[in-house]
């Protein structure tokens, strides 16, 4: 199995060896930081036979504020055949928030990526319907953010005091 | 004084009646449902009281038992399903969530459902146990006997 974890990564770094920028091993656990303009390259190669991680399990975002690039994006795939877990990390600036879009690939993005995009602001390229899925129609701000203020209220009818 | 005395009679029996045919509307949106599930179903019995028949319908119920967080996004339809009650209507805030917003102090939820709706009974618990459900039961129904009831024929005072 070990070896098999290896092969992949080497594989992975041979193909592009530019666009992957860290490979990292935590807990057993690898985690790759990918260029972001080259994501849906890398997942494609990777979904595919050999790799085969043929499952999206999650697709999230990070604020890291006051760094810079601000948002990190990531992707949690799952090999069934091999039984591992791979980690896909994507940094992104806050003057340019778009993405590849997986929807592609996996039916399962469409509704993750459109909580990203509520949640954080974040755009996904290629998504057929980047809407709010959370909140309402209206809503202003992207809450997850940490400079959203906590106690922001923004009804939808007018609240008694 | 004499017809004072037949008002306030009929006052009475007005109220008698109306706390022990409450038929309510459950408006149940989170983990306070399995309390109020347990509550209505034989082991506790809401029917004991005069309560027992749930009307899925907002139109033909007079009590609203609100169960669970109220989100901004649903408070609309909370308003809407209110404002189809026909009077009289009494409501319970159930669960400390519909009482203040309970641990949900952010962008999303309503911090407590009086903010939308006049709230008859306030019943706080995390989720509230059987017992407190039924003594809060017990409680409107204290209130709607003492309060002055509406009829039809009725001269209103505003």
């Amino acid at each position: 199995m070990e070896m098999e974890k290896k092969k992949v990564l080497e594989e992975l770094k041979q193909k592009f060896p530019e666009k992957i920028k860290e490979i990292s091993v935590q807990f057993g656990d690898e985690s790759i930081i990918v260029e972001s303009g080259s994501l849906l390259d890398v997942v494609q190669f990777l979904k595919n036979e050999p790799c085969s991680y043929s499952m999206l399990l999650d697709l999230t975002c990070v604020d890291y504020k006051g760094q810079e690039p601000r948002f990190e994006m990531v992707y949690h795939l799952y090999s069934l055949s091999n039984k591992q877990r791979l980690r896909i990390k994507a940094r992104l600036a806050e003057k340019d928030l778009w993405i590849d879009s997986l929807t592609s690939l996996w039916k399962n993005a469409n509704w993750l990526e459109r909580e990203i995009y509520d949640m954080f602001g974040v755009h996904f390229k290629g998504h057929p319907d980047l809407r709010r899925i959370f909140m309402y129609e209206g809503f202003e701000g992207y809450p997850l953010r940490k400079d959203y203020p906590l106690r922001k209220r923004q009804p939808r009818i007018p609240l008694r005091k | 004084m004499k017809g004072s005395f037949i008002t306030t009679k009929f006052n009475y029996i007005l109220g008698w009646a109306r706390k022990f045919s409450l038929f309510h509307y459950p408006y149940v949106t989170a983990c306070c449902g399995m309390e109020y599930m347990s509550v209505v179903s034989p082991h506790f019995d809401f029917d004991r009281f005069g309560a027992g028949w749930t009307r899925f319908s907002p139109r033909q119920s007079d009590m609203l038992v609100v169960v669970g967080t109220i989100t901004q996004k649903s408070a609309p339809v909370l308003r809407t399903v209110y404002d189809q009650m026909t009077e009289p209507k009494w409501v319970i805030a159930f669960g400390t969530c519909a009482v203040s917003g309970g641990i949900y102090d952010n962008y999303a939820v309503v911090q407590g459902i009086d903010r939308i709706i006049p709230v008859d009974v306030y019943l706080p618990g995390c989720p509230p146990r059987p017992e407190t459900v039924l003594n809060a039961l017990i409680r409107l129904q204290e209130k709607i006997q003492k309060q002055e009831q509406e009829w039809r024929w009725k001269r209103r005072k505003y």
